[in-house]
């Protein structure tokens, strides 16, 4: 039995679901995210959160697996602030959806000034409603400066950060996210993440505490299946089944339902 | 919490994926290079390609016998500044900022 934090379902198939139920799969939460296009307007938005809080709950219901979202603007689409506006006042009318947790994922992919105004934005109406916060880091080269720049952002605002989850982090990004406070989420994906190896490597040098794994499977090479690999990965170092369960249940529920809307059988 | 694994069960478990891993960086370099000589460009370890420097300066580094290789090779990788750029050029990344 495990939780997926943070998959992009809109990108999947349905046997996707099928095959994710039989490795165990009993909850996921999904961001709203980039879908490899940039949407024409505002509406394009609004019709993407309505197939995250009402397509996907459904689809994903039908293989006994319990579906949630999180709603923002994602970076990639970010730059145009005119239009991140129009979105970011869509977003209150989405809030009161019972499977939704949060904003997110929010925070940069090129480090931008836009991208960091529209990231304040998103941290601000958090804020203001005391929702929780999934924090996307940019990729490679841009990860480590992005990760130093949002936690500055989101601390700025006084926002509680074992109420934040900062994800995608790696070697290098993994301690500071968690000695300041964060929870860390680490993301199984290939060529550009990390590995289920590398995962078990980064619990073994830090521990469990406020760190999960997940797959972020999209659109992109990634693996549906990849955090039940990471599970077969620790057995088979001979991790106890306590620790995988906290990494990959127990974590993930613990953070997720602080929101007061995470429900899982 | 540490490994479970003695180093024996470490190298008799991963030894034969690295095996080909360290077998396709060298595949990779060769291919680079007949294409680098075909064409007069610099070989591998005298690129002034960005990614190709960061390449050859990592795997200095994987030889310096020190703890943490992951981290310190992302380090290497990472863009050092620290202020938001005026404007996004791209959505992607390329891997590896260039090198002082
Ligand atoms: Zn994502």
């Amino acid at each position: 039995m495990y939780i997926d934090p943070h998959i992009h379902m809109v990108s999947r198939t349905t046997d996707d679901y099928q095959r994710m139920a039989l490795a165990g799969c009993v909850a996921i939460t999904e961001p709203a995210f980039w879908a490899g296009y940039d949407r024409g307007s505002a509406q394009g938005f609004v019709d993407y959160f309505r197939l995250l809080t009402d397509t996907e709950p459904k689809r994903a219901a039908q293989f006994g697996i319990r579906h949630h979202t999180w709603l923002c603007i994602n970076p990639k689409e970010s730059e145009d602030i005119g239009l991140a506006r129009e979105v970011l006042a869509e977003i209150p009318k989405f809030l009161d959806r019972p499977s939704v947790l949060g904003i997110g994922e929010i925070g940069l992919n090129k480090n931008s000034r836009n991208e960091l105004v529209v990231l304040e934005e998103h941290i601000a109406l958090a804020h203001s409603r005391g929702l929780l916060i999934l924090v996307h880091t940019p990729h490679l080269e841009d990860k480590l400066k992005g990760t130093r720049l949002i936690m500055d952002a989101i601390a700025a605002q006084g926002v509680d950060p074992s109420r934040v989850l900062i994800d995608h982090v790696e070697e290098h990004t993994v301690r500071p996210v968690l000695d300041r406070g964060f929870w860390a989420g680490m993301t199984l994906y290939p060529d550009t993440k990390c590995t289920p190896q590398r995962a078990a490597d980064i619990f073994e040098m830090h521990g469990t505490e406020r760190l999960w794994i997940n797959s972020a499977a999209d659109w992109g090479v990634s693996d549906p299946l990849a955090v039940p690999k990471c599970r077969d990965e620790m057995r088979r170092r001979g991790h106890l089944d306590a620790i995988i369960k906290r990494v990959s249940f127990d974590n993930p529920k613990a953070f997720l339902s602080q929101s007061g809307r995470f429900s899982v059988k | 919490m540490s490994s479970p694994l003695r180093v024996d069960q470490v190298i008799d478990q991963y030894f034969l994926e690295h095996r080909a891993k360290v077998l396709d960086i060298a595949a990779f370099l060769d291919r680079h290079d007949r294409a680098a000589a075909a064409e007069g460009h610099p070989l591998s370890h005298e690129s002034r390609e960005i990614r190709m420097r960061a390449l050859t300066r990592a795997l200095e580094l994987l030889r310096d016998g020190k703890p943490d290789r992951a981290r310190r090779i992302l380090e290497l990788w990472s863009d050092p500044t620290t202020q938001p750029i005026a404007a996004a050029p791209m959505k992607g990344a390329i891997g590896a900022a260039p090198l002082a």
